[in-house]
């Protein structure tokens, strides 16, 4: 019985966690159209999940399309495939890692250091004077982090998926023996519009997910530092776990409908 | 004028504020007094709305809080919290000129910033501190900076939050003569906490004193010494022993 009440207490929390970011999100998205808009918070926004994310991601990149060209040239030598190289790393960057990988990267980089700044904006008041000056918190603080990272992700996604790929062209150019033309021309004539606008849209998703983790996280912290160490850190998990299982469904939409 | 009719505010079991009565008068000036974690500040966070009370019921002019228009009603105020709670990112002169650079009150940058270099003049800091980020001040300093902020766009209703804790004595001369002049001067009402009893002389119209969840005694500054109050006597000199529990 004490089992049973113990899943039955962890199912309705858990129904009420995702009840009040669905609010969350909604009222969000309500805020996103309604004036005042604030254009300098949605600058810096971009500048910071955007262009300073860009080493981060492109390392990322190219590391992973460079790992996979080699994991496919040895897999593929078992049944005589090699040749498949291009046309695996371009599905594989484009369709899978390069979005995952760039939406995991922001959930590390962008959502935690919004999550952390949000929290301690709440803990030393700063949220409350926000109030009495006349402004409210959603619109100045979470719109435009939110509205940046979705309209930015799918950039960050695209430049991804062109380096990923790229570290693939160089691994399988350099050490594998491919035609440096003849592998970019596979790859160009394998890849669909699908294939790139499913990675664009799950960018979209992914960046929308992670800063509304790092906001509503940082929002709902607790007092005191552990309220942001504990705010940080759960932003974090739930936006991956969010990001991923988005991804599972993005994936099911565009290629198994 | 802002009225407090039995309020309550409870945090889990600790039952914070049990019945606050409390009435200040348009145009004057309130000095709420009591030892440490008895809810002064949770007190002038309700009124402003952001701590929403269990019960009770608050008014300004008449009207209900939660029945007014948001925006307005917060326009008329203007709050110095505890901490200071400066935004960080942002320059000292945008923290001070916050309300001047966007929303209704909104004017040219210029302009903004000279009313922010005078006000940071009028709380005793001179115009160099204006471009530097608040991490970069002393605790004293920052305060001073929230309370330019509180007094950037002239509200008529100020509320002060500890005002010259952390401040030496002269600076908290010149702050005690500020809050006064801006009730006799402009005319504002203005609601302040502090534990000093200096602080209480020079800008008090009416002392409140919070106990235990209520308001102990509350009555015109010069009536104070002379109340007989056994809580607000033991406050204002300070005694260890009396009704006031040391520990708490
Ligand atoms: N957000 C909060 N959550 C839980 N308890 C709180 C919160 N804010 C204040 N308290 C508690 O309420 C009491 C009164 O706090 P406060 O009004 O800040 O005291 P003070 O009179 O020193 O200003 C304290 O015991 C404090 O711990
Ligand atoms: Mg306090």
């Amino acid at each position: 019985m004490k089992f049973l009440a113990a899943i039955g207490a962890a199912t309705l929390g858990l129904l009420a966690a995702v009840g009040r970011v669905t609010l969350y999100a909604a009222q969000t998205l309500g805020h996103l159209v309604r004036p005042p808009f604030y254009f300098r918070e949605l600058a810096i926004a971009l500048l910071h999940i955007g262009w300073l994310s860009l080493p981060v991601v492109g390392l990322t990149a190219v590391f992973t399309g460079g790992a996979l060209a080699l994991q496919i040239y040895a897999g593929g030598a078992r049944f005589n495939a090699e040749a498949v190289v291009p046309q695996i790393v371009a599905i594989g960057m484009v369709r899978e890692l390069g979005p995952v990988l760039v939406g995991l990267m922001i959930a590390a980089r962008v959502t935690s250091s919004i999550a952390a700044e949000i929290a301690t904006m709440k803990v030393t008041e700063q949220i409350d004077a926000l109030v009495t000056l006349s402004t409210h918190p959603m619109k100045y603080l979470t719109v435009p982090r939110v509205l940046a990272a979705t309209l930015v992700v799918p950039l960050l996604v695209a430049v991804g998926d062109v380096i990923g790929i790229a570290g693939g062209w160089a691994v399988a150019t350099g050490t594998l023996g491919f035609n440096p033309a003849a592998y970019l021309k596979n790859t160009m004539n394998f890849l669909e519009v699908r294939d790139v606008v499913s990675s664009l849209a799950k960018g979209g998703v992914f960046g929308f997910i992670a800063a509304l983790m790092g906001c509503y996280f940082g929002m709902n912290s607790g007092r005191g530092a552990q309220g942001v160490g504990r705010a940080t850190k759960g932003s974090v998990e739930a936006a991956a776990i969010l990001i991923l299982a988005a991804n599972f469904v993005l994936t099911g939409v565009f290629f198994s409908l | 004028m802002i009225t407090l009719e039995d309020v309550h505010k409870s945090f889990g079991s600790n039952h914070v504020l049990r019945g606050v009565d409390l009435h200040v008068p348009k145009g004057t000036s309130m000095v709420i007094i009591g030892g440490s974690g008895t809810g002064k500040s949770i007190t002038i966070k309700a009124v402003l709305g952001l701590v929403t009370p269990d019960r009770g019921k608050i008014t300004v002019d008449g009207t209900d809080i939660t029945r007014a228009d948001r925006d307005a009603f917060l326009a008329r105020f203007g709050m110095l919290f505890q901490g200071g709670a400066l935004f960080d990112s942002l320059p000292v002169w945008q923290n001070v000129a916050f309300r001047l650079l966007r929303g209704s009150l909104k004017r040219p940058r210029e302009e903004a910033r000279a009313i922010a270099v005078e006000k940071l003049r009028r709380v005793g800091l001179t115009e160099d501190v204006a471009d530097r980020l608040p991490a970069e001040l002393s605790g004293g300093m920052q305060k001073r900076v929230g309370l330019a902020r509180a007094i950037a766009a002239d509200p008529e209703i100020i509320f002060f939050d500890e005002p010259t804790t952390g401040l030496d004595p002269i600076m908290a001369g010149v702050i005690n003569d500020l809050i006064r002049e801006i009730v006799t001067e402009m005319g504002a009402t203005a609601v302040t906490i502090t534990h000093d009893m200096s602080s209480v002389r020079a800008i008090a119209d009416n002392v409140a004193m919070l106990h235990e969840g209520v308001i102990k005694w509350t009555g015109p500054v010069a009536d104070m010494d002379a109340a007989g109050d056994p809580y607000v006597d033991q406050f204002i000199h300070g005694r260890a022993t009396g009704p006031i529990a040391a520990v708490r």
